[in-house]
């Protein structure tokens, strides 16, 4: 089924025609309205006019996330406060979020173009939608949420945390869909079994997991333990949120990006050259119908390919394999996104911190742990127990407070971190998917 | 009547100690009371030598995170009671001990205790007032 057929299915030609006129309404729009983007196409020598073919778009430069920063918090909006409904945040690069916003057209947008995920996945407004995605700032929640309700489903907000709750609603109130990342899904699983609850026995059928990387043998334990089938969503909240690329049911092979929304490209994250389908890249998007928000060619620092073989599904729109990595140091820990710098920043702002760390990123059973290393120097040292305590217990809140990341601190003694003469190797990742 | 005490970081896996303590022998040090304080993550190792300045500096050329403090020592008798007899005061006086560790002397008489006051001054003057006999660093270290 599919929940748009006739922009789902239109013909490549028509499509790509389609897209050609958005962008050059987007670029035009952009340029006029954001300071930024004048700027930023002046600097390469590009006007709107120069836009007459999809190909033309390589002609305007890339944004970054380090332009959205510069930019904190409303500087790229292309509306007035008084058009934006709604603001949502993600991960900063440091302190300060990514900041993003929402006319009530890119709310409807948005909702459509999840309701075409829960479609895409096989649900109907009979379904009830089980939404452990985390309510907030962070997109998935109320993303979700929304489209949910675009479909006339039944959702429960759920939001994360609160296990033995979750598993109780999943008997009681039987929803025959769940959306929250692979990893909770696992965890609920086990927490379930570890409870006698007989998982496979719910009424579950469907799970639609994001917002972090998971492999095909994650995939086959969720659907073996949970007796559903799991479905990967792909979104980021620069770009809409979830909702920007779906895996189809019928497919299981890749994610439809909705290309009458969004233009993707793949480049070399090293020369900025575009790499034709087939090959790994860096994702690059440029949305077409976002009103508050536009953004031309932002690098998502994510690496897949393009799948240009139709699918069996009858969407015409390409397909991105499963993301496989990052082009920087992002990290991504139980669904949230962690810059090591930001770790930096915060422990930087406590007094006697030198700024030797370590990042030791694990994944005990089903959900994933942060481990901060934190070497002692002179002037932190003190006697006291209940001192170094205390620093420990600071660190782990600031960490909390600023990322959303619950971290283990552990105080390690002094020079025993690895030092080396170009960037020192922060972050020690043992997880394997 | 103060008395040095070094205090080392020490993580929490096998051969920090072995390493402290070859430091030492090397530099020909002697400790004279020695405390091993520990959390889940790291341990703090508290001692008091014969030579507190040696001891740093060899210490610290090896790496290790050391950090001087004055403690106090107390001499009572060494029979049932003597703790008390101190706790009590202390109490009475509301001196509070941050940590305490003890050792018998030699000639087996009495008992020395090493306090950290969280007021150093206001614990030495409780003591001496109350007629305990509050022993010098000097004489600690040549114990």
């Amino acid at each position: 089924m599919i929940f748009n057929e006739e922009f789902e299915t239109l013909p490549r030609e028509a499509l790509e025609a389609l897209q050609l006129k958005r962008l050059q309404q987007v670029v035009r729009r952009a340029y006029h309205t954001v300071g930024f983007y004048k700027r930023s196409f002046d600097e390469v020598g590009v006007v709107p006019d120069d836009i007459n073919t999809l190909h033309d778009i390589i002609r305007l430069p890339f944004t970054v996330k380090q332009d959205l920063r510069d930019n904190y918090p409303f500087g790229l909006f292309a509306v007035p406060m008084s058009n934006i409904v709604r603001l949502h945040a993600s991960s900063g690069t440091t302190g300060k979020p990514t900041v993003v916003g929402y006319t009530r057209r890119d709310i409807e947008t948005w909702s459509n173009l999840m309701a075409r995920s829960f479609v895409a996945a096989g649900l109907t407004s009979n379904d009830v939608i089980h939404n452990a995605y985390g309510y907030g700032l962070f997109t998935g929640g109320l993303g979700a949420h929304y489209g949910a309700e675009r479909l006339g489903a039944s959702v429960i907000p759920m939001s994360g945390g609160g296990t033995k709750k979750q598993i109780m609603i999943l008997q009681d109130f039987g929803p025959t869909a769940i959306c929250c990342t692979p990893s909770y899904a696992l965890y609920l699983a086990e927490q379930g079994e570890e409870m006698g609850v007989d998982m496979r026995s719910l009424r579950l059928r469907v799970g639609i997991f994001g917002a972090e990387p998971w492999s095909e043998r994650m995939r086959q334990e969720i659907e073996e333990r949970l007796g559903i089938t799991a479905l990967d969503i792909y979104g980021l909240s620069e770009i809409i949120g979830p909702g920007v690329a779906m895996e189809c049911t019928e497919g299981r092979n890749g994610l439809h990006v909705f290309e009458d929304h969004f233009i993707v490209e793949t480049i070399n994250p090293d020369t900025g050259e575009c790499v034709p389908p087939g090959e790994e890249g860096e994702l690059v998007f440029t949305t077409l119908t976002k009103e508050a928000f536009p953004l031309i060619r932002y690098r998502t620092r994510d690496l897949s390919r393009l799948m240009e073989e139709p699918c069996k599904c009858g969407r015409t729109h390409v397909r991105m394999a499963r993301v496989s990595g990052r082009s920087d140091d992002m990290l991504i820990i139980r669904g949230v996104n962690v810059f090591p710098s930001q770790i930096e920043s915060v422990l930087l702002a406590i007094e006697g911190l030198e700024p030797h760390y370590q990042l030791i990123v694990e994944r005990e059973g089903t959900l994933d742990t942060l481990e901060i290393q934190v070497e002692m120097s002179e002037d932190l040292f003190s006697d006291e127990i209940k001192t170094l305590q205390n620093i420990e217990k600071r660190i782990t809140k600031d960490i909390k407070d600023y990322l959303g990341v619950t971290a283990k601190v552990k105080l390690v003694g002094s020079k025993t971190l690895e030092r080396s003469e170009e960037k020192a190797q922060r972050v020690i990742d043992r997880r394997t998917l | 009547m103060k008395v040095e005490q070094i205090s080392i970081f020490l993580e929490n896996k096998p051969g920090g100690l072995e390493h402290v303590t070859r430091v030492l022998a090397d530099a020909d040090i002697n400790i004279r009371a020695l405390s091993l304080a520990d959390t889940s993550d790291f341990g703090i190792l508290r001692l008091i030598l014969n030579n507190t300045n040696t001891a740093e500096k060899a210490l610290q050329d090896e790496g290790f995170t050391v950090r001087r403090s004055d403690v106090v020592a107390v001499e009572i008798p060494d029979r049932p009671g003597g703790m008390h007899g101190i706790s009590k005061v202390l109490a009475a006086e509301n001196v509070n001990v941050e940590y305490a560790y003890a050792f018998v002397e030699r000639s087996g008489e009495n008992a020395i205790i090493i306090f950290r006051f969280d007021d150093i001054d206001r614990g030495i003057k409780v003591l001496l007032e109350n007629g305990f006999t509050v022993l010098p660093g000097e004489k600690v270290y040549r114990l």
